[in-house]
């Protein structure tokens, strides 16, 4: 919605997807380091920003061959449906945060740097350990 | 004209032609999209009288304008409408999950289908592509086998299907259609209209962009939901569900159980929300642009049926527990899962099987005649067992209550109509309504046959805003301005878990549809076509012989049973006199002769000035 102004999650830049009832999650770039789909690119038409890890896809150099589609081990590269090249998460790069973690309604999504995450999981992990005490006392 | 589509496809089973044509903006203004357009199309795409498995009866699948959209609930839903197989009047059923959005950006507002394949076929719609093709080759699969065959076959993963099982196929009455595993156009029979065209599903993929008419104000007003969704208005869904429903209605003597025998259940806290809770439930999740996940899936984690999956909520969670007497969850969880495999109204079947049982216990039925079955009350394994037959229309009886209670009472013959509990043909849903009288007035009158979601007449009774034991003057317009209300929902397709967090009612639901459409709604628009949509559906059901007085009746036993549990309701039951006085309330409310009988002037306020001289007509004949 953010980059193209309109309602189609065929041009989405995060998917969401249901295996089973039990089994859902969201799936977008892993902003990865050495990233196979930029290595994979014949046309050097993908770039990785050195200090966020964003990919950016030169529109003009891109031809739709799909290598980095391939190359992608977590099917977070997408082939745009009516330009016919390549797109992919770039964290809402010219928003002050990414729109899929603001829109959220279950607040399932979060984007937070390495420090912030590490002091989450402590605190989360913290909190089950005095909850499974709590449950064995009663 | 903003999400909108503006088209419509029209499919003609028989012939195989395929065409499309465009939907004005009065149309959509008119009647909304979802049930209302659906109905409107049902009207003028049907002749009178024609049998609801006769080829030229039309199925419609609508979406409504929000379809598509990032709106929660409201992005996600679809409709199917056509003439109930059931009731013989307006069939309607709406779903959410994840094919109404993809129906809607493959560019379509509906879809007429009309005609009878000539071998088994699903219709496969890729945007603009709309192809029939054959599905002889799931005949007798369940439904989630065929979505997933059938994805396989087209190669794609996000195809989304919507399909019938085994009991659509072999037309049993009240054959639900049902989309993403568990999400069910469940009332009404669609399912066997289905069947009887030889369609096994709808498959659709839909890749066209859905535009609102004012993004900004729109992205805004839906933030403001999915806030609100956040807060108390939907803390119910989120949590407990539905199912916590049981223990609300036990305490008030309103939970029907032993197919309206008893008013109270000794087993509710072994079947309660809050058992199922914390036994069984092993997640929650929610449909496609919703912020309110409401799916709780329980795995059965011991016993015979162990490893049996399925979506219980509280309507087929009574139905098959306490209306049959069972008190058993697992197996409670194993019926619904097979009922879900066979694509059947998960009301109705165990309205249907408690009809049985209550048949059996009086002796109507034998035990011969059940194949050996134990039907009593309180038989687990004998409710897995009729469901099984039920769903492949296996011996008499199996074939008999496909049929629906009404039907099967009169195939049964005796004293079987004594317990068979529904209104104009569709089985009643999990109230009693003895207990509960505004919802037993409002019930009678659904335009759908019994139904707790036309009106929400249960709604006052069982928050104490009125005396419950009693049928007063006054219901009537309670009734009457709801049921605007629902129509519109049911139009717009939003979620009715949702509905308390349109904190401005009318007004947030004209905004909603303006920023979306582009379309000037005011709020008097908006009340108006809601009623417009009442009309229309009663002025089906009176075109089909359905729609008057004489049609608006309650189930023999809420008449002539009081309430034998001790408690407040002991002693109650509704009589005869007082539900008249109510009938003649809700009409006077609604501007209808005392026949029940829109009058001319009512209708030509509506601007359905067209269907006066039906109306006219019907009076003439002295209803």
């Amino acid at each position: 919605m953010e980059h193209e102004k309109t309602f189609n999650p065929t041009k989405s830049r995060i998917r969401a997807l249901r295996l089973s009832p039990l089994n859902n999650l969201a799936v977008t770039c892993r902003h990865c380091e050495e990233p196979a789909c930029v290595a994979a690119c014949p046309r050097e038409a993908l770039s990785q920003d050195p200090n966020t890890g964003v990919i950016t896809v030169d529109e003009n150099a891109c031809n739709g061959c799909a290598w980095c589609i391939s190359a992608c081990q977590f099917g977070a590269m997408m082939m745009h449906p009516e330009k016919k090249v390549v797109f992919t998460c770039d964290a809402c790069k010219d928003e002050k945060e990414p729109q899929c973690v603001k829109w959220c309604p279950e607040e399932a999504l979060t984007y937070v740097s390495a420090q912030e995450l590490a002091q989450k999981s402590r605190i989360s992990a913290v909190k089950n350990l005095f909850q499974e005490a709590k449950e064995k006392k009663s | 004209m903003f999400s909108y589509a503006g088209k419509i496809l029209r499919v003609d089973l028989t012939t195989g032609k395929v065409s499309t044509e465009p939907l004005t903006e009065d149309m959509a203004k008119s009647y909304i999209g979802g049930i209302g357009l659906g109905i409107r199309l049902l009207m003028d795409n049907s002749t009178p009288g024609t049998d609801p498995f006769d080829p030229s009866n039309p199925i419609i699948f609508a979406t409504g304008p929000l379809s598509g959209t990032m709106g929660p609930t409201a992005g996600n839903g679809y409709a199917v409408v056509s003439k109930s197989p059931a009731t013989g009047g307006v069939g309607e059923a709406k779903a959410h999950g994840f094919f109404g959005p993809d129906l809607k950006r493959a560019g379509y507002d509906a879809v007429i289908i009309t005609g009878k394949a000539p071998k088994l076929s699903y219709l496969w719609i890729d945007d603009d592509k709309v192809e029939i093709k054959d599905a002889e080759w799931l005949k007798g699969e369940t439904v989630y086998h065929t979505d997933v065959k059938i994805k396989d076959e087209l190669g794609d993963f996000y195809i989304r299907v919507s399909a019938i099982g085994e009991a659509g196929e072999k037309l049993c009455r009240f054959a639900a259609i049902i989309n993403d595993e568990f999400r069910a156009i469940g009332r009404t029979g669609m399912g066997a209209v289905m069947g009887s065209k030889n369609l096994k599903a709808v498959a659709v993929r839909g890749t066209h962009d859905v535009d609102v008419a004012n993004l900004d104000g729109f992205k805004e007003f839906i933030k403001m939901i999915h806030e609100r969704m956040k807060g108390p208005a939907t803390k119910k869904y989120k949590t407990l569900g539905t199912p916590e429903n049981v223990l609300v209605l036990n305490s008030l003597s309103a939970l029907a159980t032993r197919n309206w025998t008893n008013a109270t259940f000794e087993g509710a806290e072994k079947v309660s929300g809050e058992w199922l809770n914390e036994h069984y439930v092993k997640k929650i999740v929610g449909c496609a642009t919703c912020g309110m996940r409401c799916d709780h899936i329980a795995v059965v984690p011991e016993g015979p049926y162990q490893g049996s999956t399925s979506r219980l909520e509280f309507e087929c969670l009574w139905s098959m527990g306490p209306l049959c007497g069972v008190d058993r969850l697992d197996a409670v969880i194993e019926a619904m899962r097979i009922v879900n495999e066979y694509g059947m109204d998960g009301i109705s079947i165990g309205v249907v099987v408690a009809f049985a049982m209550d048949c059996y216990e009086h002796g109507v039925i034998t035990k011969e005649q059940t194949d050996g079955i134990d039907l009593r009350f309180g038989n687990a394994e004998a409710l897995i067992a009729i469901i099984h037959k039920i769903g492949k229309r296996e011996g008499w009886l199996g074939n008999a209550l496909a049929e629906g209670v009404a039907k099967a009472a009169e195939i049964i013959g005796g004293d079987a109509y004594k317990y068979a509990c529904h209104i104009k043909g569709l089985e009643l849903p999990g109230y009693d309504l003895r207990t509960l009288k505004t919802a037993a007035l409002g019930f009678s009158v659904s335009f759908r046959g019994a139904c707790h979601l036309r009106n929400g007449a249960y709604s006052p009774d069982v928050k104490g805003k009125v005396n419950r034991f009693k049928i007063e003057p006054g219901r009537g317009k309670m009734i009457t301005d709801e049921s605007k209300m629902y129509n519109v929902i049911d139009s717009l397709i939003v979620c009715k878990f949702s509905r308390g967090t349109y904190y401005d009612g009318w007004k947030d639901l004209a905004n909603y549809y303006t920023l979306a459409t582009g379309i000037p709604m005011t709020v008097e628009d908006m009340a108006k076509a809601g009623d417009r949509i009442e009309n229309l559906a009663r002025m089906f059901n009176i075109r089909e012989g359905k729609g008057t007085r004489k049609n608006d009746t309650l189930p023999w036993k809420i008449e002539n049973c009081p309430v034998p549990d001790e408690g407040p309701a002991k002693g109650v039951v509704v009589n005869e006199e007082e539900f008249q006085v109510g009938l003649s309330d809700y009409y006077s409310s609604r501007g209808w002769s005392a026949s029940g009988i829109p009058t001319a002037a009512k209708l030509q306020e509506l601007g359905l000035g067209d269907l006066a001289p039906l109306a006219e007509q019907a009076e003439q004949r002295g209803a």
